[in-house]
């Protein structure tokens, strides 16, 4: 017993679910605050997400918009993780999921351009917008975080006025793809059936994770991963060792940029959203991708469960009852989840304390 | 040109006090990347004191709202405190998590409180009208805000804490060289306590400036649209010396308030830009004076790094 707990993986998915629990207890204490008559009903119901629906059909096709918007999550996710892996605090990936969703909202509406094409481009707009990042962080010595927002605000109006050309007239959103141009709509591959005809479920679901396989090979298994890390663990000791250590900064965020940007093709060119052109904030994705990073416990695979979950309870948070509350209490939760994060370190070293402490007597 | 230079001023003095708590938070060695989340919880509390106190002395609406401001922006930092002194968090992903939360739980408790009073009431806006005007001395057109004196008052007294006084040469020292600071009796954890709580009222300040700057009524699931990350900007660009950073919030303030009133120049009217150009220029114009600046950066050399006491 002792021995799988000491495992660094085991004490991992410890941590996140104490994280996760916290989180989920402070949430409901907040409704409990708010108003103690539906508390328990409405955190049972944020928890149970699309099982609140009676009608399995119903069930099923919910759960099929859950894991079509966890997908891009993943991405994200992996993007924050990738670069932290390589000490660098990507919170630009949320800019550069923007640039993903323009480039390829763009392409498909005003150009014609068919899925796959749609997607590569969405991932080379979203790495020029990391590359950027880079480019400062490598030769100006400016901190990734700081210029990271900036270009998140850059993005987000650079993408209204340019998306504005593709919009319907009447509204401020973005034309419809299905009707405009179906060729764009990503492959469902034959995935719809099984989710009671849900064709927001594509051939992301597969891609995601054989990209989260991917990143996890190349970090672990690969010299170029290991370059990365060494850059990332001292940036003077990987020059000392001859690797080329601001091209590595560079390519990281570049890297890192082209995930969060196919994460934004895989979602808005399934058709399940459309992009709002007088949009006034950055959209949340790219942050949630912080939380479901951490909640992973930073692995690639940890991603895939974790970004789920986030995106399973910020979904159930629209089955509250909002005669009292609010659907942004999911929010909260996964806010507090990443904030109990920053505590793994210390409850790693309480696990291991009391362990070692154990294994003594 | 009056209204740009009131919009200059008011948007400077909030760059200023949020700046100025980034720089004290930064020297006693903490980043404090949870301005923007400070800012968002000390509007909050300002603005939830302008709507239920019913007074008619604006000396005591004053300041009773910016107390408020100061009391929740300093309640909220603790949170920065107690992860990243006591359990050495990872100070950028506290920092970015406290951004999150503040947003999310204003949303959350305006529209509950909104609710609460108003069953069919489900926004997350607070109005603050008549508070509004006691804030605002009208001085022949130009509305002057109590907060710019405020934000004038802050610089100097930030000045003479920082480098003439006992307190200020100690907490610097913290944020240099924390293990050396403690070598001759100087209490780290209260220095970077200190500095963090110094920092959550200037920035509780900040937040509440903000909204009272050109609206009379806030929107929170908006937050702050980034300006905690721009007086973290403006504090990169000062060099963390608060006479410096002073210079660079009215720098960054007049860029953010051509974007409010562009369309009373002519000239500007002609170049005929989308107005998402003007919306933009803080942050490229923050970007762009980055790249030239951080080069030579005077940042504290023991910021971000947990304090060990066992180090050296």
């Amino acid at each position: 017993m002792r021995k799988i707990l000491k495992r660094p993986g085991v004490q991992a998915f410890i941590a996140s679910v104490i994280c996760i629990l916290l989180g989920l207890l402070i949430g409901y204490i907040v409704l409990l605050f708010i108003n103690p008559k539906g508390a328990s009903e409405s955190i049972i119901n944020v928890i149970k997400n699309f099982f609140t629906w009676k009608k399995p059909a119903k069930q099923l096709s919910q759960f099929g918009n859950t894991l079509s918007k966890t997908m891009p999550l993943i991405l994200c996710s992996l993007s924050i993780l990738f670069a932290y892996k390589v000490g660098l605090f990507n919170i630009g990936a949320a800019g550069q999921y923007i640039a993903g969703a323009c480039a390829s909202l763009y392409a498909a509406l005003a150009w014609g351009w068919s899925w796959l094409p749609c997607m590569l481009f969405a991932m080379v707009a979203a790495s020029l917008l990391g590359a950027i990042t880079g480019f400062l962080k490598a030769y100006c010595n400016v901190n990734e975080v700081i210029s990271g927002i900036m270009l998140n605000w850059i993005a987000l109006y650079t993408s209204n006025t340019l998306l504005s050309n593709v919009k319907e007239v009447a509204s401020p959103y973005t034309l419809y793809l299905d009707k405009v141009n179906p060729s764009a709509l990503l492959p469902t591959l034959g995935l719809d059936g099984l989710f009671n005809g849900n064709d927001k479920v594509t051939l992301a679901v597969p891609l995601a994770i054989v990209v989260a396989v991917l990143i996890a090979v190349i970090l672990s298994k690969t010299r170029f991963g290991y370059e990365l890390k060494a850059t990332g663990n001292n940036k003077n000791a990987a020059k000392y060792a001859g690797m080329a250590e601001n091209r590595n900064i560079i390519l990281t965020l570049m890297i890192s940029g082209a995930l969060a940007g196919l994460g934004a093709s895989m979602l808005y060119q399934t058709g399940y959203m459309r992009w709002e052109c007088t949009q006034s904030s950055v959209p949340g994705m790219g942050f949630n991708g912080i939380a479901a990073a951490f909640l992973g416990g930073l692995s690639p695979i940890g991603a895939i469960f974790s970004s789920f979950f986030i995106q399973h309870i910020t979904d159930g948070g629209q089955y509250v009852n909002t005669n009292f509350y609010s659907s942004q209490i999911s929010d909260v939760i996964s806010s507090v989840i990443i904030y109990l994060c920053g505590f793994v370190l210390f409850i790693k070293l309480t696990m291991n304390r009391i362990l070692s402490r154990k294994g003594a007597e | 040109m009056l209204l740009l230079i009131q919009y200059t001023l008011i948007f400077a003095s909030v760059l200023l006090l949020v700046a100025l708590g980034g720089c004290i938070s930064e020297h006693s060695g903490i980043i404090n990347l949870g301005l923007e989340g400070i800012m968002v919880v000390g509007a909050l509390g300002g603005a939830l004191v302008m709507r239920s106190l019913a007074t008619t002395s604006a000396l005591v609406m004053v300041l009773v709202a910016m107390l408020a401001a100061i009391l929740s922006g300093m309640l909220y930092s603790s949170l920065l405190g107690v992860a990243s002194i006591h359990f050495k968090a990872d100070q950028t992903l506290v920092g970015t998590a406290m951004n999150l939360l503040a947003t999310a739980a204003a949303t959350v408790l305006v529209k509950a409180i909104n609710t609460a009073a108003n069953p069919d009431d489900h926004s997350s806006e607070i109005e603050y009208v008549a508070a509004r005007k006691m804030f605002i001395v009208n001085i022949n057109g130009f509305e002057f805000n109590w907060f710019m004196l405020v934000a004038i008052f802050a610089v100097v007294i930030v000045y003479f804490v920082l480098y003439k006084n006992r307190f200020g040469l100690r907490l610097m020292a913290c944020g240099e060289h924390p293990q050396a600071a403690a070598s001759v009796g100087i209490n780290v954890y209260k220095m970077r306590w200190s500095g963090v709580l110094i920092s959550g009222a200037l920035g509780g300040l900040g937040g509440l400036c903000y909204i009272l700057a050109g609206v009379s009524i806030w929107k929170f699931e908006n937050g702050v649209a980034g300006f905690g990350f721009l007086a973290l900007a403006v504090m990169i660009f000062g060099q963390w010396k608060p006479t410096r950073i002073a210079v660079a919030a009215l720098l960054f303030g007049l860029f953010r308030a051509l974007s409010n009133t562009y369309t009373g120049f002519p000239f500007l009217v002609s170049l005929n830009l989308p107005g998402n150009v003007y919306n933009m220029m803080p942050y490229i114009v923050c970007l762009i004076v980055l790249a030239f600046t951080s080069k030579a950066s005077r940042a504290p050399k023991a910021e971000g790094i947990p304090y060990d006491k066992g180090s050296r």
